[in-house]
């Protein structure tokens, strides 16, 4: 026999989903007044896992009237301490309903339980507690004494981490003083809608957190909302430029943190296992569906053999299947749409002319599978070198100098992140100053940190989250009149 | 008065740090609060719109890996310039903008002075909005204010040296490179502007200025795909600030519509941080 | 057996060591947690267990040994488990030289008699010293030998030197087999990991172990995972399989089967086989057993229920 790993599931016992979810307005579950909704699918196994709402304008007026409601009695006017400590509360009930919201967003999301286990939940949890610590230190944010909260803040996030990206917006939204309305993707409602339930343990005043269910329809009620004073948004740069057009002329304030293409630049003196760890996980981590993934390898052309040998050899130990299983490490795609999109973009690598290699697993009967793909061969004209996959898909690019390396990592109109693997300090310093990127990962990759700012450059996006600089998404200076601020970071 | 027929002054753009005249050979008359013919101005267009975005850009590659110092140095220089041709700037400013002879005094005093303030955050204000993040875990992280790059402007119209010199400078100082409109009515003390900025060191494109209608010039610049970002000061129609932000979110454009304040004041951080990127790098610790 | 290297000059050594990857702390600490969190169960881990007897260097290296301790390891190493005959026996005894006699005379040729020789631990003696401490041990029964390298010849940059007396040592083994000990903990460095793998497998050695347990820092995921790098990748330059032997500081079963993760997901599956992978270690083999008794009846077991020796 040789050694193979028994399947060793999580249990899925520890949640308890409902069969259809309601929306969370002013501090309670309400039924949609349009009566629509829609259904949440494991995709994993295609099974349906519950109905979830879907709001009309009339929802969302209602979560909007609560927000501002909530805002101008209670929350903008609570002290800084006081917001501190629900924050505070909200993280600890993070911690303690961990291993229960890892299993809700591995069966909603499809991703690996060891990624929400070890990465997203954690996070989130962190996220909290960074800034409720902020709460009442606003003063020391930057923009000088008393800065001012923004009003009611509606906040569209994405599917790939659904519970993650919530924090990322919640969190330093509620410490600086505002009122969210919040819209996670319709595939990925559950663990939002859980949250919802945290903020009820954690007795947060009603109508601070208002989180209601939809498409791209409720999307556009929120961004269009006149309530609202604030958007952020995560997502495709598509639908970014979008909402930059709806507000145009409003002054309502904008953030947008939306795609990438990041180049993963390795060196011919780099440290050559840990680049190849570094390379798996800018791009295979999250199956793919990650903003500032490592999607575009450039090798130097002296070691591109068999850095790309060992990459084979490597992906060859990666395990997918269940992502319920601790084992796992490719999970599902997180939906049929989003397969279809991978599928079409790896036929367009084929059909220019790259070399494609699969790794070699198994793909599950039921639900959405994308196997690590890798295609070498590419140029920059290639569609699989420009466009975000969002996906596991690799293109391996060469260059033959550090010039060139720059010259092709920059040549895009993206600028989210960007690795470096090399021994030589000059030069990760000198070329994270060459790199037009808003996270340089120098011998990491894919790192996350509350304290660290995340966003982007150029068609990435504006503003940035977590860290000091995250919080002037969220604030105005007491001096600042109706500044129109799309993208101060 | 003199027998003597005064030598007059063409006015023309300032691009890459070269005085064309409008490619669209166009011009448009300047006139004194008391309606008096002052110049004829040229009138700005699509084209110099392209070619100032051109020359920025080259200019922004040259300006941005310049030291700090350096930065500093030459916008020091500017002031000190402007410091000699004191009182052309205020015979300009008082003919543009009407004002007497001590409300204008003032007006240029100050302009030089926020030049020198401006200067001396070369610097500094990497000091100020940088920073490392204790992130947990054993990684060294730190954040640091980048310029964002080719910005445009649309200076105020209403003060004309004092406004455009407080939009101007902390987009300059901190890296980026600017095409900026001047004030469409009181175009002449951005044109001297340029005569000094000729004279003092600032690498060819970093400054760019046009005259003509920000209505015509400004949704070329803003839809253009090699600007990074607007700042909407100077535009006070609701109307076009709506057309320039929509047409820059074609290309996912940094943009500012600040109100106006007074300009005399002493400003706070928050036009210096406007246009800048923060970028984060994480490196291991290990031996 | 491997053939005898040649000696090489200190600075073509350098230049072959210094030239080869550099190895990032953060990195390879966090490759070796993420395979730590492998989940093995059921049928995966009894076999994993019995590999994990299997592999096991059953140790004694005490001033206090006595011919009577190193037989009762013996009979231990023989039949782990009195009461379950299905237990597999360990790989070998390890013990000093001169209980070689001993315990060659107790397991007969039913195991390895390894023993650790070259002025073990510190290796501070003459080579002539050294050579004679492998003779002995060799005349005396052991078929596999335990020596360390001179960390203070390392650390000087001296690698001349150390691949010399390697040489050196593996020819005084004849036919035993060569367990070069890197004492991984007084390395201090995974770069210097590296090199010392590199430039013990170039001399000839056909396992290379991190420590002599005689110093605090013992055997750690990082420093295997480091050795199981250059072992792979010394095959794919040689073709020829090299051994990994992390000793020192892992008791328990859950610790072991990291280990076996760490094995089959970087040097590979030809790697899991007591020829090429072994758990220098004492108490380990009491919690495998127990392990193994609690997977066969389905309840935990107590220290009582397993031998001490």
């Amino acid at each position: 026999m040789t050694f193979e790993y028994a399947p060793a599931p999580e249990s899925r016992a520890i949640v308890s989903i409902a069969s259809s979810y309601g929306l969370f307005i002013n501090g309670e579950f309400v039924d949609p007044t349009g009566g629509t909704a829609f259904k949440t699918v494991n995709p994993a196994t295609e099974e349906v896992l519950a109905e979830i709402s879907e709001a009309n304008q009339s929802d969302v007026n209602a979560a909007v009237n609560s927000a501002r409601r909530a805002y101008d009695r209670v929350w903008s006017v609570m002290s800084g301490r006081d917001r501190a400590k629900y924050l505070f509360r909200i993280a600890r009930l993070l911690q303690e309903r961990s291993r229960e919201f890892a299993v809700l967003e591995t069966l909603d999301n499809g991703k690996p339980i060891r990624e929400s286990r070890d990465i997203d939940v954690p996070l989130a949890a962190a996220h909290f507690f960074y800034h409720a610590g902020w709460a009442d230190k606003l003063d020391y944010a930057g923009l000088g004494p008393n800065p001012r909260s923004l009003g009611v803040a509606g906040q569209i996030i994405p599917w790939n981490f659904p519970l993650l990206m919530l924090a990322w917006k919640i969190a330093p939204a509620l410490a600086c003083g505002n009122t969210v309305v919040l819209k996670p993707a319709e595939t990925t409602s559950l663990t939002a809608l859980l949250f919802a339930e945290v903020c009820q343990q954690a007795e947060l005043p009603p109508g601070v957190v208002n989180i209601i269910t939809g498409a791209g329809d409720t999307g556009r009620m929120i961004v269009e909302h006149k309530g609202i004073d604030k958007i952020a948004f995560t997502g495709s740069t598509e639908v970014g430029k979008s909402i930059a057009r709806a507000l145009a002329g409003t002054r309502r304030k904008l953030t947008l943190e939306l795609g990438g293409k990041a180049a993963n630049i390795v060196f011919d003196d780099a440290p050559i296992d840990q680049a190849v760890e570094g390379i798996v996980d800018g791009i295979f981590f999250n199956q793919g569906h990650v903003c500032c993934a490592g999607s575009r390898l450039l090798l130097q052309e002296s070691i591109a053999e068999e850095t790309i040998d060992a990459l084979k050899r490597r992906l060859q130990t990666l395990r997918l299947g269940d992502p319920l299983d601790k084992n796992t490490d490719i999970g599902a795609v997180n939906s049929r749409e989003q397969l279809n999109k991978i599928t079409e973009l790896i036929k367009s690598g084929d059909d220019e002319g790259a070399q494609r290699w699969t790794a070699p697993c198994d793909i599950p009967d039921k639900g959405w599978w994308c196997a690590p793909t890798i295609f070498t061969n590419v140029t920059q004209a290639h569609r699989i070198a420009r466009e975000e996959i969002f996906g596991p898909v690799l293109s391996v690019l060469t260059f033959r100098t550090p010039d060139e390396a720059v010259e092709k990592a920059n040549n895009t109109p993206f600028g989210l992140s960007a690795g470096i693997w090399t021994e030589k300090g000059s030069r990760i310093l000198w070329l994270a100053g060459q790199l037009r990127a808003g996270v340089i990962w120098a011998n990491t990759f894919n790192r996350f940190d509350p304290a660290s700012p995340f966003g982007g450059f150029k068609e990435s996006g504006f503003g940035r989250e977590g860290g000091i600089q995250g919080l002037t998404a969220y604030l105005r200076s007491a001096t600042d009149g109706d500044d129109q601020a799309k993208g101060m970071s | 008065m003199s027998d003597r027929v005064e030598v007059r002054k063409t006015y023309k753009l300032f691009i890459g740090g070269a005085f064309p005249r409008s490619e669209s050979g166009r011009t448009y008359e300047v006139h004194d609060t008391d309606d008096k013919f002052l110049a004829n101005a040229a009138k700005g267009s699509r084209k110099d719109a392209r070619d100032a975005v051109l020359a920025a850009r080259k200019g922004f590659d040259a300006w941005s890996t310049a030291t700090a110092y350096n930065r500093g140095q030459v916008l020091y220089r500017v002031a000190e310039v402007m410091e000699g041709r004191r009182e052309q700037f205020i015979a300009d400013v008082q003919a543009a903008e009407g004002l007497g002879d001590k409300k204008s005094a003032r007006v240029i005093d100050t302009a030089i002075d926020r030049l020198v303030w401006y200067a001396g955050w070369s610097d500094k204000y990497a000091q100020v909005l940088g920073n490392t993040n204790p992130v947990a875990g054993p990684y060294f992280n730190f954040s640091i204010p980048e310029p964002t790059g080719v910005v445009a402007a649309v200076a105020p119209q209403d003060s004309s040296l004092l406004g455009l010199v407080s939009v101007l400078a902390p987009i300059v100082v901190t890296g980026n490179a600017i095409i900026v409109i001047a004030s469409t009515t009181r175009p002449i003390p951005a044109i001297t502007l340029t005569e000094v900025l000729a004279t003092s060191d600032v690498p060819p494109g970093v400054i760019n200025v046009l005259t003509g209608d920000p209505g015509e010039i400004a949704p070329w610049l803003a839809s253009h795909g090699d600007v990074n970002a607007i700042d909407l000061t100077g535009v006070t129609s609701t109307e076009l600030a709506k057309k320039l932000e929509i047409e820059a979110a074609g290309t996912i454009k940094r943009v500012r519509r600040p109100a106006q304040p007074n300009w005399l004041a002493t400003p706070d951080l928050s036009r210096l941080g406007a246009f800048v990127e923060t970028k984060t790098v994480w490196h291991p610790l290990g031996a | 057996m491997r053939t005898l290297a040649e000696p090489l000059t200190t600075s073509a050594l350098r230049e072959f060591l210094h030239g080869l990857p550099g190895v990032d702390e953060v990195g390879i600490k966090a490759r070796a947690t993420a395979l730590g969190t492998r989940s093995i169960k059921n049928e995966s881990k009894s076999w994993a267990i019995d590999m994990a007897i299997r592999m096991v260097d059953l140790t004694t290296l005490e001033g206090m040994d006595t011919p009577g301790k190193v037989r009762a390891m013996c009979a231990k190493a023989l039949r782990p488990d009195p009461t379950d005959p299905t237990a597999p026996s360990v790989a070998a005894v390890c013990v000093y030289g001169d209980m070689a006699p001993v315990a060659r005379a107790a397991v007969g040729d039913n195991l390895h008699v390894a023993a650790v020789a070259t002025a073990f631990p510190s290796g501070r003696a003459s080579l002539e010293v050294k050579l004679q401490d492998v003779h002995d041990a060799v005349a005396g029964g052991a078929d596999e030998i335990d020596m360390v390298i001179d960390r203070g010849a390392f650390l000087a940059g001296n690698y001349g030197l150390v691949h010399e007396q390697i040489i050196a040592v593996k020819a005084a083994c004849g036919l035993a087999h060569l367990k070069v000990i890197l004492e991984t903990g007084e390395l201090r460095t995974l770069g210097n990991v590296r090199r010392a793998s590199w430039l013990a497998m170039m001399a000839g050695a056909d396992f290379i172990k991190t420590s002599t347990g005689k110093v605090p820092v013992a055997a750690t995921p990082a420093v295997t995972l480091v050795m199981l790098q250059a072992v792979r990748d010394y095959y794919e330059l040689t073709q020829t399989r090299i051994g990994v032997k992390p000793a020192g500081g892992i008791r328990t079963s859950k610790d072991a089967i990291k280990y076996l993760v760490l094995v089959k997901e970087t040097a590979g599956e030809a790697w899991l086989t007591p020829d090429l992978f072994r758990f220098g270690a004492s108490t380990l083999l009491n919690d495998l057993l127990m392990q193994r008794q609690r997977m066969a009846v389905g309840h935990y077991s107590g220290p009582d229920y397993v031998t001490i020796d």
